[in-house]
């Protein structure tokens, strides 16, 4: 599994470079790895429908009980195979669309960044683990949706679909740990041995609202669903992917997953069933007014989602069931529905229903797709999306509470579904040609691969049940449920109360088609309370964030650096005073028995350096005399046995020296800003500051600490090849913070570098 | 000029048993290229270094990020050290390869890297 992420990692790392090379092949190059991972899912597909759960784990950080451990089960394998599948033919999809858009490789780079990490999100064992990767998804989906960066509307759309996702992550972060805290581990199999742990603690209310919180986020449930359509500003292959198949399932994933732990009480029930019946009610009902394919489509996700959310919710073996084979059929006739939008879109160059008609004979392949995907989406016999939709209605009725309810809300989903099908796979291409007549054609095989792939397996599937349900929804049931269940699932059920809800279902579905006229009309109207909605709460926030972040900026910041010293030396001043009071008083009398000529001369020099330096009347005195503070101070380094800091020190003073000649030119008439009054505070508040530190440091002459550190350092330095303990320390035993501090050294240079280039003034000569 | 470089560089590599080492060696290096600014102008340093400041930053970087890599790749923690054979100099007494000295090397043009990129940019915003 860890080999797998890795390929397709660097793959990403090195798509630009290969699109380079390949140029138009790219899309179809890069799916021939995607392609044998897959394969490679699918041979585990016997030994995990066998009930097997394939774990693979080495340690990463043992410290922090922090392992790349993988799990690999019926319900992460069925994701591993869709994303992988799906994910082969978008590539392939991709290459079509963006075909000589200027950049293809970064879009192919990022697109397998986003199909590594949720690829490792699917399959993480360790929590952990499991969030890094969740916010890889967030992360790389921003890159995703914000792709066309040049337009205002993407990058809103991108940092919108961020802050909502990521704030759900940080949500879900926060559950993890208290579970891990709960369950002492943060393994997801070793919390399953004892189940019932998490669901009988005190935390478990705020764990299971964590962890749903992030779930609920990332499937784009009510009253977060409004980032979904936000979201389509995207590439189309993008929502092809993304918002269709993968990242928006990574929440329903997370219930899936959690269910074993989580799942079966109360709260469960009442929350995620009554979430997920709101959304796929919203959904529904947003998406039939709307014009644009891929907000219709947009919308009817969220829908779905709700659906799939609600049947978990359930959680009934009956309804896990409907939700496994559901989460394939919507993935199948959504990932193509997708597809077929944006192939429409680049043929036609418009994504208004209105505005298209009678494509059929321009495009048959695509029709033909589009038409079999709507049929799955709307639920007609032989797909699978019949199948699918005979088992929610079963799930629904046979639900412990509420079912008529839940049924209800449920069929009238459904209506609208089928009428959004229609309007999306049939509406385009029947009926009159309405576009000016310019040339069009079929799109390129790349673009119509896809859709007809999908909605072929559809179609294949519903035929031969069998295909789909011991293999894959058998073992995706059992992990869920965390107990053995078999699966089998039939095209034909009988005649009897779901079928009679199916016909219904669809003969209400064409009915509405019709009026979806004045649905529209209608829509128009309310578009006014509508702005009142969770988009409006998002703004707001997001506004009051930065009225926040401005005012305590200007708090904190305010620009001038004698309260910038008084800060820093207050705090440092009252800590140092609060160790003394807290260690007692210091010794005052050191004796001066064994001090030496020189070391009374450099005593004075920094005295006398620094009095100079406070009444200088020049910023040149100013500046030389603490030169020399510094040099004696280096001296006093030198003298006491410690020439690597002396150094150090005396090359830091060298080069400040060199940067204040460099500025100091630029600088304003030296002036005394501050009244006397204000002096002699400062000279007040500098008094005590010394005060304090010097009876610190006295202090710290007799304080014990135990086992001195630098013996050890001593002793093992040469263990290390060294004899400067100093530097040993510095690149061997404590390497990585070194790392981290050039590190943070950079990003400060960088930082200051853009401080000085980006001022007002500036910037021309820069050009 | 030459000299202090050779310096910096001496500095940097007999850091491990003698006082010295990349920090120390990095700002060495730097202030000899801005006393080369200084008395020939930015420009003519600039040339000197022939390549970009930020450059060395990201080059140090990577470097010290790399030589952590050896070790993880023995079954070690990250950055575990690892040393290889050596040979003597002249000013650096028995000089040892290993990756803590590739560490070290990436710490140096972090630091040369980092002064002298803020030296040029303070220079010219004139």
């Amino acid at each position: 599994m860890l080999t797998v992420l890795i390929t397709i990692f660097v793959l990403a790392a090195a798509a630009p470079m290969l699109h380079r090379l390949l140029r138009g092949a790219t899309g179809w190059a890069l799916a021939l790895p995607v392609v044998a991972v897959t394969a490679w899912f699918a041979t585990l597909v016997p030994a995990v429908s066998g009930g097997e759960v394939i774990l693979e784990s080495r340690p990463w950080v043992p410290a922090l009980g922090l392992d790349l451990a993988f799990r690999v089960d019926g319900w992460s394998l069925l994701f591993l195979l869709l994303i992988a599948g799906i994910g082969a033919l978008i590539l392939i999809y991709a290459g079509g669309y963006l075909h000589g858009h200027r950049h293809e490789g970064r879009f192919f780079g990022f697109l397998l960044l986003f199909m590594g990490s949720m690829l490792g999100l699917v399959a993480a064992d360790n929590l952990i683990v499991m969030f890094i990767f969740w916010e890889l998804t967030s992360f790389s989906s921003y890159l995703l949706i914000g792709f066309n960066h040049e337009e205002t509307k993407s990058r809103a759309a991108a940092l919108q679909a961020l802050l909502v996702t990521g704030g759900g992550g940080l949500a879900l972060l926060a559950g993890f740990i208290l579970i891990g805290q709960v369950g002492g581990t943060f393994s997801f199999s070793a919390l399953l041995e004892n189940a019932d742990v998490l669901r009988h603690h005190a935390l478990y209310l705020p764990i299971l609202l964590l962890v749903l919180a992030g779930a609920f986020t990332k499937s784009a449930q009510v009253p977060f669903h409004f980032w979904l359509p936000g979201a389509m500003a995207a590439p189309t292959p993008v929502s092809a992917y993304l918002h269709s198949a993968t990242m928006v399932k990574a929440g329903v994933f997370l219930l899936g997953r959690f269910n074993p732990l989580l799942g079966g009480t109360d709260v469960w029930h009442t929350v995620v069933t009554g979430v997920g019946a709101a959304t796929m009610l919203t959904g529904a009902l947003l998406a039939l007014p709307q014009t644009d394919l891929k907000r219709l489509l947009a919308y009817s996700t969220v829908s779905g989602l709700g659906t799939l959310t609600l049947l978990l919710g359930i959680g009934t073996t009956l309804a896990t069931k409907a939700a496994a084979v559901f989460l394939i059929v919507h993935s199948l006739y959504k990932g193509a529905l997708f597809m077929v939008a944006g192939a429409v879109d680049h043929e036609t160059g418009t994504r208004d229903v209105r505005s298209l008609g009678g494509l059929f004979k321009v495009m048959p392949i695509t029709a033909l797709a589009a038409g079999a995907a709507a049929l799955s989406m709307s639920g007609f016999p032989p797909l699978l999306g019949f199948i699918s939709k005979e088992l929610l209605y079963e799930a629904k009725l046979a639900a412990p509470s509420g079912a008529m309810l839940i049924t209800a809300a449920g069929v009238g989903a459904n209506i609208l579904m089928v009428a959004v099908a229609i309007i999306v796979g049939f509406r385009p291409f029947h009926g009159a040609r309405q576009l000016p007549a310019k040339p069009m054609h079929e799109p390129p095989l790349a673009l119509w691969l896809g859709p007809a792939v999908l909605a072929a397996l559809a179609l294949v599937a519903g035929l031969f049940p069998s295909l789909v349900d011991r293999p894959l929804v058998s073992a995706a049931v059992s992990a869920i449920r965390a107990k053995e269940t078999t699966v089998e699932l039939k095209l034909w059920h009988g005649l009897n109360l779901v079928l009679l809800l199916s016909v219904v279902t669809v003969l209400a579905g064409v009915f509405v088609y019709f009026l979806r006229q004045r649905c529209r009309a209608l829509a128009a109207r309310l578009a006014p309370v509508v702005r009142f909605g969770p988009e409006r709460g998002y703004e707001l926030g997001l506004r009051a964030l930065t009225a926040v972040a401005a005012g305590q900026t200007r708090l904190l910041q305010h620009g001038y650096l004698r309260g910038y010293v008084l800060t820093v030396l207050g705090v440092a001043t009252v800590l140092a005073a609060f160790a003394l009071v807290r260690f007692g008083p210091a010794t005052l009398w050191i004796g001066f028995e064994d001090v030496r000529i020189h070391e009374v001369a450099i005593g004075v020099l920094v005295l006398a350096a620094a009095l100079v330096a406070a009444n200088a009347r020049s910023r040149l005195a100013a500046v030389v005399a603490l030169g020399v503070v510094g040099y004696s101070v280096a001296l006093i380094y030198g003298l006491y046995g410690a020439p690597d800091l002396a150094v150090t020190q005396i090359l830091v003073e060298t080069l400040t020296l060199v940067l204040f000649v460099l500025v100091v030119v630029h600088l304003p008439q030296f002036s005394t800003l501050s009244s006397p009054r204000r002096r002699r505070w400062d000279a007040a508040f500098a008094g005590v500051a010394g005060l304090v530190i010097t009876l610190l440091v006295l202090k710290a002459l007799h304080v014990e600490s135990g086992e001195r550190v630098s013996q050890y350092f001593a002793e093992n330095a040469l263990r290390a090849q060294g004899r400067n303990v100093v530097n040993v320390i510095l690149v061997d035993f404590r390497a990585l913070d070194t790392l981290g501090e050039i590190a943070v050294l950079s990003v400060a240079a960088l930082g200051v570098f853009a401080l000085l280039k980006l001022r007002p003034g500036a910037r021309k000569e820069d050009r | 000029m030459p000299l202090q470089l050779a310096f910096s560089i001496v500095l940097l590599v007999r850091g491990h048993n003698e006082p010295g080492g990349g920090f120390i060696g990095g700002l060495v290096a730097a202030c000899g290229i801005a006393l080369h600014g200084i008395a020939f102008g930015i420009p003519a340093a600039r040339r000197l270094l022939r390549v970009p400041p930020p450059m060395l930053i990201g080059t140090g970087l990577l470097i010290a990020a790399l030589s952590g890599l050896p070790g993880l790749f023995q079954g070690q923690p990250f950055l575990t050290g690892l040393w290889g054979g050596s040979v003597p100099t002249l000013l650096a007494g028995q000089l040892k390869f290993g990756t803590p000295l590739l560490f070290d090397v990436g710490v140096y043009l972090v630091v040369a890297g980092i002064a002298v990129h803020l030296i040029f940019t303070m220079a010219e915003d004139q």
